[in-house]
């Protein structure tokens, strides 16, 4: 049964990554046919001063996006779980990102910071007319920022749904031993919501390695190299400068940075001896 | 309950997907124009000329119906890569367009395109109704693998008269003028230059006509030709600190760092009051007069050429930009293919109604004698301008990251982008492109 599943897995995944970790080891402009160049495009991939700073890039985007959402999303989350009266109104706009093309985002949030006829500009505020796009200072901050808006919604529903599996006794026997809201938060509602917690950093932080839309269209990893995260360095390598076989090296980087991201949460956050909350509670 | 599936019957079909899959990746052999019904495909870009294209191709069709061209058109950024991955599979058309220059010339490197000097040179009326200049462009090595298509896009500085008129000044005629401006403008409050610098290419527009200036073309000359040390020529120094002098004197607007060339609001700054100059390709002229008609009709638009620079060894008629956009014949096209991209090239383009459509698009072609015609069109003194600058410039230097591989290219606009930011210094700049050519 599992065949069918397994030979599309192998002829689209496996496959073109065999290929990718080949054209790694090639010179080859996407024209002609590519020429075998040993190790060079490994040594000029790890070496470079460029493709270092995207890594690093890479890895500060991946840190600022964690400590920047999941503050954001586990408290909006458990708030829009509740039973307030204005909770659904709320949480209807609050989604409304969610349903927006990442390119759209990335157009919009570009019109707005614009320094001439942006938000800033319009509303003749000094604060928001920095330069947000065009100082190397502020772009990746301005990135972060972006970013957040677009995916914080979604880490919220996560959050939503596990604070709404809460069961409701846990509350009432802690306030009945006249805990606060603020120990009911501390002490029941943040252990309960461990395996999501881990459940939305992984998918943050695994999910910082593929923020290539959003930046390329906000900022095409300017000015200078101020945004030029990992992804957008292997885009810019292979399809606008033609070098495809440093570009698949930078992927494979890329692809092995996933893999051990994703292997070392595992292990850390226990959540592959993740326990049934069911029978454990 | 699982239900259970026939699994041989899933076998096979997935058996069958596959076969598919390999047999249309594998579908190899020449296959140019393959796949599109029948005519000799030409692949053109959305932007600028396709009504032109579309007109052209009817009028053709219609006296040739033996001998048809089918166009298909596709938005800039990603033809170049669908062209590209198409060529590179064996996939392309037989005619596509390109800007001339480094990255026609790859293909060309790869056997990918065919010599149109033969044909050229078989009929001169032909080849010589073409400013050479242009034509300089798509030729490697004494041979010529492309045509031009449409207008001539030189680069030209725009400035709003009445803002000039507001400080009591001229349009700069030398460096010095401008600088002066710039500080003139400043002190009144007025950004002196708009550039949509988050695109990077609009910088290379500064140094392109500096070095060209202050060196003359032979300085790029010597820097397409790869010569050892060429960035740090003294000329592309000197020029480098001109830049860093207009940046640090406040010459471009607030922000330009993160204006998009693509959106149209450096332009927009212009015609909306807030800037007094901008350096723009003369498509610049169409993005202004759709964004405020009124600001080119009631005459508040002026053009210029670049400044001149005192003790420069360039030329100030040198000009700089986009010779024109080509058309190349794929090297895999089959005798029939060829003889009708061919005579489709030779009779189809440029021909009376051709023009006429070019300049009522605003576009300017690069062909000789088209005085009165120019006279006839709405915007005559647009369009004579740009035919006389493009005609008698001594040099028309195609824009860098069109004449350079496209990965010293994209190395060129990363780091220039990095000297306009104040994040490297001139010297640094030159010693930085000196590492990348020799990569």
């Amino acid at each position: 049964m599992a065949l069918p599943a397994l030979l599309l897995f192998a002829l689209f995944a496996l496959v073109p990554m065999a290929i990718v970790v080949y054209l790694s080891f090639t010179r080859w402009d996407g024209l002609g046919s590519p020429a075998w160049a040993g190790t060079d495009n490994w040594r000029t991939a790890l070496t470079s001063d460029v493709t270092r700073h995207a890594l690093w890039l890479t890895a500060k985007m991946m840190v600022f996006s964690w400590v920047v959402q999941t503050p954001i999303s586990l408290l909006l989350g458990v708030f829009v779980s509740g039973k307030q009266r204005y909770r659904a109104l709320l949480a209807v706009f609050y989604f409304v990102p969610l349903l927006i093309s990442t390119a759209a985002i990335a157009v919009i949030f570009k019109n707005l910071l614009d320094p001439n006829f942006g938000l800033g500009a319009a509303l003749d505020l000094p604060i928001l007319g920095q330069d947000w796009l065009g100082d190397p200072q502020l772009a990746f901050y301005a990135a972060v920022f972006v970013i957040a808006w677009q995916f914080v919604p979604f880490h919220t529903l996560l959050y939503q749904a596990g604070a709404r599996q809460i069961p409701a006794s846990l509350y009432e026997a802690a306030s009945i031993d006249g805990a606060g809201r603020l120990k009911q938060f501390w002490h029941i509602t943040l252990p309960q919501l461990r395996y999501t917690i881990v459940t939305s950093s992984t998918l943050m932080v695994v999910g910082s390695l593929t923020y290539f839309d959003l930046v390329f269209v906000l900022t095409g990893g300017g000015p200078g190299y101020a945004t030029r995260i990992l992804p957008l360095d292997m885009y810019i390598t292979g399809f606008q400068s033609n070098q495809m076989g440093l570009a698949s090296a930078i992927s494979v980087v890329l692809v092995l940075a996933g893999l051990l991201l994703s292997l070392a949460l595992l292990r850390f956050s226990g959540f592959n001896r993740m326990r049934s909350q069911q029978a454990g509670m | 309950m699982t239900p259970r599936m026939p699994s041989r019957a899933l076998i096979t079909a997935s058996a069958a997907v596959l076969t598919l899959t390999l047999a249309a990746c594998g579908s190899s052999g020449r296959t140019a124009g393959g796949g599109s019904g029948d005519g000799t495909l030409a692949w053109a870009l959305t932007q600028g000329s396709e009504a032109t294209f579309r007109a052209s191709a009817t009028e053709w069709n219609k006296a040739h119906p033996d001998s048809e061209i089918t166009y298909q058109y596709f938005q800039n950024d990603p033809y170049k890569q669908k062209l590209r991955t198409a060529v590179g599979a064996g996939n392309g058309p037989v005619l596509f367009e390109n800007w001339g220059g480094g990255g026609l010339k790859s293909y060309v490197d790869a056997g990918k395109v065919a010599d149109l000097t033969p044909d050229l040179d078989a009929s001169p009326e032909w080849k010589n109704r073409i400013f050479p200049s242009v034509l300089k462009s798509a030729t490697f090595d004494g041979k010529v693998y492309g045509v031009p298509v449409n207008g001539v896009q030189p680069v030209v500085l725009y400035y709003s008269k009445e803002l000039l008129e507001q400080v009591g000044a001229q349009p700069p005629k030398t460096w010095d003028d401008l600088l002066a401006l710039v500080k003139k403008l400043k002190a009144e409050g007025v950004a002196p230059i708009s550039m949509g610098g988050a695109s990077k290419w609009p910088d290379l527009m500064w140094l392109e006509y500096l070095v060209d200036r202050v060196g003359g073309p032979e300085t790029f000359a010597n820097i397409a030709a790869g010569k050892k040390g060429a960035w740090s020529d003294p000329a592309v120094l000197k020029a480098a600190q001109m830049i860093k002098q207009l940046v640090d004197a406040g010459g471009f607007a607030k922000g330009f760092t993160s204006v998009s060339a693509d959106t149209g609001q450096a332009e927009a700054q212009l015609y909306t009051g807030k800037a007094a100059m901008i350096l723009q390709g003369s498509w610049g002229y169409g993005t202004i007069s759709t964004g405020s008609p009124k600001f080119v009709s009631e005459g508040h638009l002026g053009w210029t050429g670049f400044p001149a620079v005192t003790g420069g060894k360039g030329d100030a008629t040198n000009i700089v930009g986009n010779t024109a956009n080509f058309f190349s014949l794929s090297g895999q096209a089959s005798a029939k293919e060829r003889k009708t991209a061919v005579s489709y090239l030779k009779d189809g383009v440029y021909n009376d109604t051709y023009v006429d459509n070019l300049l009522k698009n605003g576009d300017v072609p690069p062909v000789k004698d088209l005085d009165t015609r120019l006279k006839a069109t709405d915007n005559a003194d647009w369009t004579t301008y740009v035919y006389h600058l493009a005609r008698d410039a001594k040099s028309f230097q195609l824009s860098w990251d069109q004449a350079l591989t496209p990965e010293l290219g994209n190395e060129l606009l990363t780091h220039l982008d990095q000297l306009f930011l104040g994040q490297i210094s001139p010297e640094q700049f030159c010693a930085q492109m000196d590492k990348a050519a020799t990569k």
